[in-house]
């Protein structure tokens, strides 16, 4: 078993409002683990740490080391980070200037590979891995990745972030703008992707979490309160508070 | 603790502060929302009918003060295809590609007035694009906080100075710095290009062409703000999360998006441009000829009507300089409603987003 992101002593401001409260977290590599808590209690905001995003918002502050295979985060650049950590987000947001296949090898282009060949390999491939290849194989270079449907869409941001070959997937609530079967597709989707790489999910829903995920993290106003195997959390969970929101008596 | 304030959450309340009385009856919504059904009448209550009264009556108002309008701008069209028949039936299509302008002789041709106007609009845009989008982007995406407002509200004062201003700073101090630095080094290093040849007046397209940058910039630059603005910041996450440096992230996501409308405030600076008339006509130098070279003198559609206008004695000069004016405004018209349409698809906010 081998920790894939170490989350030590992890605080994060906005402003003057602290948001998270000094956080501890091993993250398991190649698996899923689920962070769980009620709104507004820090799940985005601790996951965005993770890749350094959290500092793109000029208000934003953090302290506390993070550790993404074993190199602290805040000792490289950011840049160098986000693509070893990709993220994906609530809402899809794929370039709608860009078609399809453009939008796959955005990171790539990024990164300077401007080979066609290689191009091509990757974008199907990520397309494949995203389980957007069939739909979308006919009209690749035709089509604006905005006109794809919500699903679609969403796996499509999925697949531009394995493009660049993360080692780490970060999804935030990757599912809830989506409709009941476009969020089963993300839900297969991450129990393939998780036997090549580590995926940290934050999820407003707990049977999502106890479905794709064997680590769950359970957040309460800027605190991890509870962080344990799934199984353990849903079933028997140690902390009262935790206890009380699974059992949906707040929350 | 933190999760007791939410600022960064708008609340989704409706903004539009159009109108006393259409405010009043959004705010009474939710209450009557509450107990559905119950007092809902088929026929609107008498308050309500007074405000669709007054509604239906400002709609009136503002349909006759747009046939106005319409009906002014019809006129103007009307009033100078009546003055400018002599000249038309005099040369045909042929005013447009002649290049003779003798008032003596009764020689005329518009090319030279055509192509001063396009060339010198168009040194202008080629000074005017990089730099106001350049102050657009800064302001938008790179400048602290407190600085945005007095860095747009300073470049949007430059568009309140009176054109004669411009023209009288640009004849005691821009002149002289391209006659004595810029133009000497233009013409030892690009003269090459056969666009920087001849004496260096000071005087000339390229001064003109400078001016016109200058005034430009502030409405360029403004919307393009604008436009910039309403890229949605999901977009500007997604490249940031690919691992773009904040100069790609500006490229990929912002720029890209906004391309349709930055374009239209470049045509809308265009418009601006073929129609400045004072602070070109001070520093052209007014000569009605076509000189592959910016550094020789030129002459503008404006600048020909303005100067000439009222001394013009015999019908036929009157008659071609308002057939000039005529094709100045159609031009200025179509570039117009081009920019408007192309800024209006992307500043109301549906096709270039995501339809998610
Ligand atoms: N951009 C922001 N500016 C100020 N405060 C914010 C911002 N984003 C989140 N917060 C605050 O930080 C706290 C945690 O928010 P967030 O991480 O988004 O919660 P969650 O994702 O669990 O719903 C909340 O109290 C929220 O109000
Ligand atoms: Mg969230």
């Amino acid at each position: 078993m081998a920790t894939a992101v170490e989350v030590h002593d992890l605080k994060a401001w906005f402003g003057k409002t602290e948001a998270l409260h000094g956080i501890n977290m091993a993250v398991e590599a190649k698996h899923a683990t689920a962070v769980i808590g009620p709104s507004g209690c820090g799940k985005s905001t601790f996951i965005r740490c993770l890749n350094r995003m959290h500092e793109t918002n000029p208000e934003a502050k953090s302290e506390g080391t993070v550790r993404v295979g074993g190199v602290d985060v805040y000792e490289m650049p950011a840049v160098d980070v986000r693509r070893r950590v990709g993220m994906v987000f609530q809402k899809p947001n794929p370039f709608p200037t860009m078609t399809i296949y453009d939008n796959v090898a955005a990171g790539l282009k990024l990164n300077g590979t401007h080979n066609r060949k290689i191009l091509d390999d990757i974008v199907e491939h990520s397309l494949q891995q995203a389980a957007l290849w069939d739909e979308v194989k006919d009209i690749l270079k035709k089509q604006s990745g905005a006109s794809l449907s919500g699903g679609q869409q969403q796996r499509l941001c999925i697949a531009r972030a394995l493009a660049v070959s993360p080692e780490v997937m970060l999804m935030d609530e990757p599912a809830s703008a989506l409709d009941p079967i476009s969020t089963a597709k993300i839900e297969d989707l991450i129990f393939e992707l998780k036997q090549k790489l580590t995926i940290v999910i934050v999820t407003h829903n707990m049977q999502q979490a106890s479905r794709v995920a064997e680590f769950t993290g359970f957040f309460l106003m800027g605190n991890l309160i509870e962080f344990d195997k799934t199984e353990k959390i849903f079933t028997n969970p140690s902390d009262k508070r935790t206890e009380d929101y699974i059992t949906g008596r707040f929350g | 603790m933190g999760a007791a304030r939410e600022p960064h959450i708008p609340d989704g309340q409706p903004t539009g502060q159009s109108f006393g009385a259409a405010a009043a009856t959004r705010s009474n919504q939710p209450d009557s929302s509450k107990v559905p059904f119950v007092n809902q009448t088929r026929e609107a209550p008498a308050w309500k009918k007074s405000v669709i009264n007054l509604d239906s009556g400002f709609k009136g108002l503002m349909l006759v003060a747009a046939l106005v309008v319409l009906g002014i701008v019809g006129l103007i069209v009307a009033e100078l295809m009546q003055g400018s028949a002599l000249a038309w039936q005099k040369f045909g299509i042929h005013f447009f590609f002649g290049s003779e302008w003798d008032p003596v002789s009764g020689g005329f041709g518009a090319l030279p007035f055509i192509y001063g106007t396009v060339v010198s609009s168009l040194v202008a845009l080629f000074i005017a694009v990089p730099l106001a989008v350049a102050v657009a982007v800064f302001v938008t995406e790179m400048c602290p906080k407190p600085l945005r407002r007095p860095i747009s509200y300073a470049t949007e004062l430059l568009a309140a100075i009176p054109s004669v201003i411009y023209g009288l700073w640009a004849i005691f101090i821009l002149v002289p710095i391209l006659r004595v630095h810029v133009e000497p080094w233009l013409m030892k290093y690009f003269s090459w290009t056969g666009l920087f040849t001849g004496p260096a007046y000071g005087i000339g397209m390229l001064a003109a062409g400078v001016v016109l940058a200058i005034m430009i910039v502030p409405i360029i630059s403004s919307i393009t703000r604008e436009v910039l603005a309403v890229v949605p910041q999901p977009q500007r996450e997604a490249a940031l999360a690919l691992g773009a440096t904040r100069w790609e992230m500006i490229r990929m996501a912002v720029l890209r998006n906004a391309r349709a409308g930055i374009m239209g405030a470049v045509i809308l600076g265009l418009g601006r441009a073929l129609g400045e008339t004072m602070a070109v006509t001070m520093v052209i130098g007014n000569s009605p000829s076509i000189a592959k070279s910016l550094l020789a003198p030129g002459y503008t559609m404006a600048s020909v009507i303005a100067n000439e206008f009222n001394e013009a004695t015999s019908d036929l000069h009157r008659s071609a300089l308002i057939e000039i004016g005529l094709a100045l405004f159609i031009v200025t018209i179509i570039v117009n409603i081009l920019a408007g349409l192309m800024v209006w698809t992307v500043t109301r906010g549906t096709p270039a987003r995501t339809n998610a």
